[in-house]
């Protein structure tokens, strides 16, 4: 009976411990419960994975209202990978958070930032789950406002600007996609994903389509932080909390993307986002252009937040790359780089956090000798750094390889050199902290240890291992990476 | 204990040189040398047991993981691969001996961190020589960039730190830029990036395709040091000598040359190339770098730095022996291969001497050192003769095999750089000798004040080495003739 | 009645646009809030026209009615409408956080106090 509901729990659980964050106050019993939802949720996405690739895609109607009239949860192939994605980053983010929130959260305030987190976390499942884009636009809300509260606990008081402005943004983004879904339900008189797939073929010449899909297309390319419209992203990630920021960093942008792949490929007819709009093309030249663009401007940014932010949206731009190819394979690649670009960048951003918390600084001259001062925490930074890069044994290289190969099938011989150039920018970000960090002497300093503590350190390194075994053996993501790709376009890459 | 396993343990053992040191070796910071040559032994031991067992049979291929369908990291022994790993765990052993007398001797610091990465660098040389496939030639080819970066960079000077730059960055670079590319292009072409006797390429692949594909590769593997990709490799002499002489003379170098004929030999397979117009000019690009390589060599007064050019030049032989696609040309470049890692070997233990002797780096300061120096200015001179292709060192049947080839190839411009070349070499080599043994010292003195004992047995080693090869070239032959029949 | 829906139209595109022009060019925090809001409420106009049937009633069952306007578009509205006073009401809380923290609630004037 229970596994009948695997897929609302995942959403319930969250919504409903929320509440008691709030009602209980205390910040010690706050993250236990956030820890215990997070447990929960894990092995609840694992189940739920488990199901979908045993027997097949799971429908739910909430409440028992069947579907044009009810919500319904739908989950295949494609959403089960993105949700374990988020309850794991999730899961291990408030392991971390625990001491490093601590250091920058007055007590008093710790309570509201887990129940705010809870509530994002719950946000971001609903937008994964749900089969009615109206839904998700709910669930967009619920996830985004409670990311504005978050990033609002940032230690340093730009972090209040940083979140009003990324709350201007995101509302607008919003609202733009809720224009989107009204056109089509003025046209089609539904708000449910499949039969929205069924019944856009027959309008797909209809000017309201393209419009609404414009919209769509707009405001979810805001939240996912893709080039040009990426403004609001350096300063939210750079301010707020670091566990804050490494959390955002796995998920927030990714489930907006996991919703950008849905309508583009499932829910508008066949070939409406490539040939008969051409919008992949803009979708292709934002994604390279900000794969190399937004990494050279990381190379001049002098605080490590800030520089991982921007590349964060360079990362997004390769995602972009994929999803502009707009074939299967290039889906497939989207898909994995979204899986393995929250674990290097979590856990990054999980050992900035660690440097904050010896040092109390993230800017770059902080890591000066930082190799010997605390060899793990750099280590874990120097591994995230290299699986940017794309560098072989880490999951970069996997989806470098992957969305080299996914250009190559379309001939797109250009566009494999380019991804390869971005490497290098990236490379040239990343050696600037390898050189500070390792190769910088000053003989007037006493070298003291001074690693973060450990359960700091744990976190980051299940992320760092994970990062490095799925390297190696990429049989795992490469083959559910793939089976998500054939679930949203319907064609075997 | 199979081959098939024991090539796993080729890449393990110069790993064990990590872990002793980081253990042992932090109680006991002498032992650094020790452990290093006994882990050498143990390598080229290992090594020599896989090149037993190919005799009898062919060595199976095993396979480590497999990162996603079709690609798998995966060992394979064949002749090519066996001759290099020979050659750089033998050496390996060498320079272990050697490094006794110049690090101390040298006062050189962060000698654990030296004595690792270099560890870890010669398991990755021992990986890009017994890969399997051009995905596990890429990977190691990958390690051993950066872990030879921070062997470069150790002296930790500016100067030092901006080597380290254009290494990264040209190595990285191309190797990311236009290896990578080709490869994943092969794979998407053919399915498969198997090493593979005759090549991968199906008859209906176009040859635009294939040429463009050829083009990526030659200069793809910028560890070969082709021009215009060579300016790492003389910036990369600001490590210590020891690094110049296993890891830029023997080791990363002709990791590079080395992936150059596989690529030629496995991947398009000789009589494909052949058919391939690029080839040629591809040669002549080679032929370039030899000549152009010789002259600047000639204007150089900085010792290290006339022996690093003269490196790219001699590897631009081999990358020309595999480039005119037939059977001599590759037994040729082969065989190079393996004559220039000695000769050019003793030579950098030279260099190193010279300087930890007699704190001397310029050429033209070197006038008379041969009569201080007699044992390290000896082996010098035979290091000299084995580049310039003269007997009785083993260079001259490479460079031999190497004419032939040419001449094969009916071009004549070819046949004529190479004589260039070697005339060329030798004009820029044999000055040093006379030098150091004829003119007379500009101080006077002529007390004998030799390298420390360990530095003359690693030159006496490696300059033995080149006569015995003039004498006995047969295995290195044989193993050539295994791989184009 | 077709005239009525053209202009309902060009009202939601005018107010969109007013709304627009204010969240981007206005330097108070306070106005950019505003400007939101109208924003927003252009997208609830925007549903609630699609909604009406010509000729239709209320949604409610009685025996004088035949045709009924689309009871859907107002219920999701409703909750737009709750997500739009939640992110407005946060909205002016960091605005009282930034007051009090950079002691104005100008853009320019805050970007200035930080740099300092």
């Amino acid at each position: 009976m229970l596994s009948f509901h695997l897929s609302a729990l995942q959403v319930v659980i969250p919504l409903l411990a929320a509440p008691l964050c709030a009602i209980f106050r205390g910040p010690r019993i706050s993250w236990l419960i956030a820890l215990a939802v997070g447990l929960a949720c894990a092995v609840n996405s694992l189940a739920i994975l488990n199901q979908v690739n045993t027997s097949g895609e799971i429908i739910y109607a909430l409440g028992g209202w069947a579907a044009p009239w009810g919500i319904e949860y739908r989950i295949d192939s494609a959403n089960a990978f993105i949700l374990l994605i988020i309850s794991f980053i999730y899961l291990v983010g408030i392991f971390y958070a625990r001491d490093s929130i601590k250091a920058e959260v007055p007590e008093h305030s710790r309570c509201w930032l887990y129940t705010a987190w809870i509530l994002c976390f719950s946000g971001l499942s609903g937008i994964t789950v749900s089969g009615d884009v109206f839904n998700v636009f709910v669930f967009l809300e619920v996830s985004s406002l409670s990311t504005y509260i978050l990033i609002s606990f940032g230690k340093d008081r730009r972090c209040l600007t940083a979140a009003l402005r990324y709350l201007i943004m995101g509302t607008i983004a919003a609202t733009f996609y809720l224009i989107g879904i009204g056109f089509l339900y003025a046209l089609t008189g539904t708000l449910n994903m499949a039969d929205l797939a069924e019944r856009l073929p027959g309008l797909a010449s209809q000017n309201t389509v393209a419009v609404a899909f414009g919209f769509v297309v707009l405001g979810l390319a805001i939240k996912m932080a893709l080039f040009p419209l990426h403004a609001w992203l350096p300063n939210a990630y750079a301010y707020a909390p670091n566990a804050v920021t490494a959390f955002l960093a796995g998920t927030a942008t990714k489930a907006a993307v996991y919703v950008f792949m849905r309508l583009a490929f499932a829910i508008f007819p066949d070939d409406f986002f490539s040939d008969l709009t051409s919008t992949h093309v803009i979708v292709l030249a934002a994604g390279i252009i900000s794969a190399i663009l937004t990494s050279a401007i990381a190379i001049f940014q002098d605080d490590l937040k800030r520089l991982f932010a921007w590349s964060s949206i360079g990362q997004i731009g390769y995602i972009a790359v994929g999803l502009g190819l707009a074939s299967s394979a290039g889906v497939a690649a989207s898909f994995l780089h979204l899986f393995n670009h929250a674990l290097m960048k979590t856990a990054i951003f999980m050992a900035i956090g660690g440097l904050f918390i010896t040092t109390g600084s993230t800017t770059i001259a902080a890591l000066e000798n930082a190799g010997r001062r605390m060899p793990w925490t750099m280590a874990a930074i120097l591994i995230g750094g290299f699986s940017l890069i794309g560098v072989p044994f880490t999951t970069g290289f996997i989806s470098k390889w992957y969305l080299v190969s996914a250009a190559l099938e379309q001939n797109h011989w250009w566009l494999a050199g380019l991804i390869l150039i971005g490497s290098l920018v990236t490379a040239a970000y990343v050696w600037k902290i390898v050189e500070i960090a390792y190769f910088r002497k000053n003989p007037d300093t006493q070298i003291v240890r001074q690693e973060a503590p450990l359960s700091l350190l744990i976190p980051t390194w299940v992320l760092v291992t994970a990062n490095i075994y799925f390297g190696i053996d990429a049989q795992f993501t490469g083959s559910t990476a793939t089976l998500a790709a054939t679930a949203i376009t319907g064609i075997t890459p | 204990m199979s081959a098939t396993t024991v090539q796993f343990y080729c890449l393990i053992a110069p790993l064990m040189a990590v872990v002793l040191i980081a253990t042992l070796g932090r109680v006991v910071p002498k032992l650094y040398e020790t452990i290093n040559a006994s882990v050498a032994i143990v390598t080229f031991l290992l090594v020599l047991s896989v090149y037993n067992s190919m005799g009898e049979a062919p060595v199976a291929r095993l396979v480590l993981f497999e990162p996603f369908a079709g690609v798998a990291i995966a060992l394979q022994a064949e002749p090519l691969g066996m001759l290099f790993a020979l050659m750089a765990s033998f050496l390996w052993i060498v320079t272990s001996i050697y490094s006794y007398g110049y690090m101390r001797g040298h006062g050189e610091t962060n000698l654990a961190r030296f004595n690792i990465f270099f560890a870890i660098a010669i398991s990755s040389a021992m990986g890009v020589a017994l890969a399997a496939n051009g995905f596990t030639l890429f990977l190691f080819y990958e390690a051993l960039t950066l872990s030879t970066f921070p062997l470069v960079t150790h002296a930790g000077t500016e100067k030092a730190k901006r080597a380290g730059r254009i290494y990264l960055f040209l190595l990285l670079g191309t190797s990311v830029g236009f290896l990578l590319f080709a490869l994943i292009w092969t794979w998407k072409l053919t399915g498969t990036l198997d090493f593979q006797a005759g090549g991968v390429f199906d008859s209906d692949i176009g040859t635009t395709t294939l040429n463009a594909l050829l083009i990526l590769y030659v200069f793809g593997i910028g560890k070969a040091a082709l021009m215009p990709f060579h300016r790492w490799l003389p910036t990369a002499m600001v490590a210590p000598t020891p690094v110049s002489a296993l890891l830029h003379a023997v080791a990363v170098v002709k990791a590079g040359v080395f992936a150059i004929l596989k690529v030629c030999v496995y991947i398009f397979g000789i009589d494909l190339l052949g058919e391939l117009e690029i080839h040629r000019y591809l040669a002549y690009v080679a032929a370039f770098t030899i000549f152009a390589t010789a002259i600047i060599a000639l204007r150089k007064d900085n010792l290290k730095a006339r022996l690093a050019y003269s490196t790219i030049g001699q590897l631009s032989y081999i990358v020309l022996g595999a480039l005119v696609a037939n059977a001599a040309g590759v037994v040729g470049g082969g065989m190079h291969m393996l004559m220039h890692g000695f000769g050019k070997i003793t030579l950098f233990f030279g260099a190193g001497a010279i300087l930890v002797a007699a704190h001397k780096t310029e050429i033209s300061q070197m006038r008379g050192i041969g009569r201080r120096m007699p044992i390290t200015m000896s082996a010098f001179f035979i290091g000299c003769v084995a580049i310039i292709g003269a007997p009785p060192t083993g260079g001259m049947w490479s460079k031999w095999n190497l004419l032939l080839g040419t001449v094969h190839s009916s071009d004549w411009l070819l046949v004529a750089a190479l004589i260039v070349g070697s005339l060329l070499s030798a004009a820029y080599l044999l000055p040093i000798a006379v030098r150091a043994f004829y003119l007379p010292d500009d101080g006077g003195s002529t007390k004998i004040k030799e390298a420390p004992v360990t530095i003359l047995i690693a030159m006496m080693i490696s300059a033995g080495g080149c006569v015995v090869l003039f004498f006995a070239p047969d295995f290195a032959f044989d193993l050539m003739q295994m791989l184009v029949h | 009645m077709e005239g009525l829906g053209i202009v309902n139209y060009w009202i939601v595109v005018a107010l969109m646009m007013t709304g627009l022009y204010v969240v981007m060019t206005a330097n108070n925090f306070v106005k950019k809030i505003i400007g939101l809001n109208i924003f927003q409420s252009s997208v609830f106009i925007l549903y609630i026209s699609i909604a009406k049937v010509s000729g239709g009633t209320a949604p409610i069952l009685t025996s004088e009615a035949e045709i009924y306007s689309n009871p859907l578009p107002h219920v999701l509205i409703l909750t737009a409408i709750v997500v739009g006073v939640a992110t407005t009401a946060l909205g002016l809380a960091l605005i009282v956080r930034i007051r009090s923290a950079f002691g104005t609630v100008d853009d320019h004037e805050v970007q200035d106090v930080a740099r300092d």
